[in-house]
């Protein structure tokens, strides 16, 4: 898959399986499932330092930046202003402009507050950041994010964490269709075969991370996601044959007795 | 002097800066972000940046998470 990368805003991605670090049991086993995932961009959450407790070690001494590409998010952020505070906290922590920026909508659903959204996208994007937005699978406001200048869209599969795979397929399907920036399905995915189901439709890359973290072994279903990204992928670019609701025989009808 | 440190009152040396503070909790600056009195530090300003009496400090960094909250 050497020559089929995935670009954005002029960086170069090698895997088209992006993972989240939440829900380990530890940083060990979070280490094993991204190698196992073959993934080279692995999302992080902005959180206060454990004063009281210092003994508790750093994700980063795990994931070494130099080799993955952070993606810090504002997971957790219900407004614009606590989104933009974060979104800034985690650039001066960090070494990039990248964010991945949520405004979640309320917490039952986690779905994006997608008027939110774009107001902490423009601010951002003014300050330079690099938005990569989580947002609902809503191809109007896919479109409304490209426009104010996010190189990238994240629709969501389904609820974050739900497993429940993608919901509204012929939505992202236009998504596909009427965006011309990388489609980043993120969240709801549940097992292998949705990963691969997004990929085949035409998405650039998925993100997850309870469907790994949350697996009964997430090191084995971290590899699993790996091919079910690649296979997908291929299936996508080699062209998938037309459905017909009648047989078509693929042995030759000559030289039969 | 008192300060409040990530939502907590905590007692330095009158005179201590940022990168003091950083120190006494064993805390790589490398690896962090602060926040002072809701304005964001620059690393290069740790050193030289004293505390006063009443700041509101926020360190961050980042930890374990994928999606949502």
């Amino acid at each position: 898959m050497a020559d089929d990368r995935l670009t954005i805003a002029g960086r170069e991605f090698k895997s088209r399986l992006w993972v989240g670090t939440g829900k380990y049991k530890d940083f060990a086993e979070t280490k094993k499932a991204i190698e196992a995932s073959g993934a080279d961009v692995v999302t992080v959450a902005v959180r206060r330092v454990n004063i009281t407790d210092r003994s508790k070690e750093n994700l980063l001494d795990y994931i070494d930046p130099k080799k993955y590409t952070i993606l810090p998010n504002t997971a957790g952020c219900y407004t614009v202003e606590d989104a933009v505070r974060y979104a800034r906290l985690a650039r001066a922590a960090g070494v990039s402009d990248l964010v991945k920026l949520e405004v979640i909508g309320d917490e039952q659903t986690l779905f994006p507050d997608t008027a939110g959204l774009i107001e902490a996208a423009k601010i951002l994007i003014k300050e330079g950041f690099i938005v990569l937005p989580y947002t609902n699978d809503d191809p109007i406001v896919a479109r409304k994010l490209v426009d104010i200048g996010c190189p990238a869209v994240m629709p969501l599969a389904a609820p974050i964490g739900s497993g429940l795979g993608i919901r509204n397929p012929y939505n992202l399907k236009i998504i596909l269709e009427t965006v011309k920036v990388p489609i980043i399905v993120d969240a709801g995915v549940g097992t292998a075969s949705d990963a691969a189901l997004a990929m085949e439709y035409g998405a650039d890359a998925v993100l997850m991370n309870t469907a790994i973290a949350g697996a009964k072994d997430p090191i084995m279903m971290a590899e699993a996601m790996k091919y079910a990204v690649d296979a997908g992928r291929l299936a996508y670019r080699a062209g998938r044959i037309p459905r017909k609701l009648y047989a078509t025989a693929s042995s030759p009808i000559e030289g039969m007795l | 002097m008192h300060v409040q440190v990530n939502g907590e009152q905590r007692t330095v040396a009158a005179g201590s800066t940022v990168a003091g503070l950083l120190k006494e909790l064993d805390i790589r600056p490398d690896r962090v972000a602060v926040e002072l009195n809701l304005s964001i530090l620059d690393r290069s300003e740790f050193d030289g940046r004293n505390l006063q009496e009443g700041d509101r400090i926020e360190i961050i960094s980042f930890i374990g998470g994928g999606q949502g909250a």
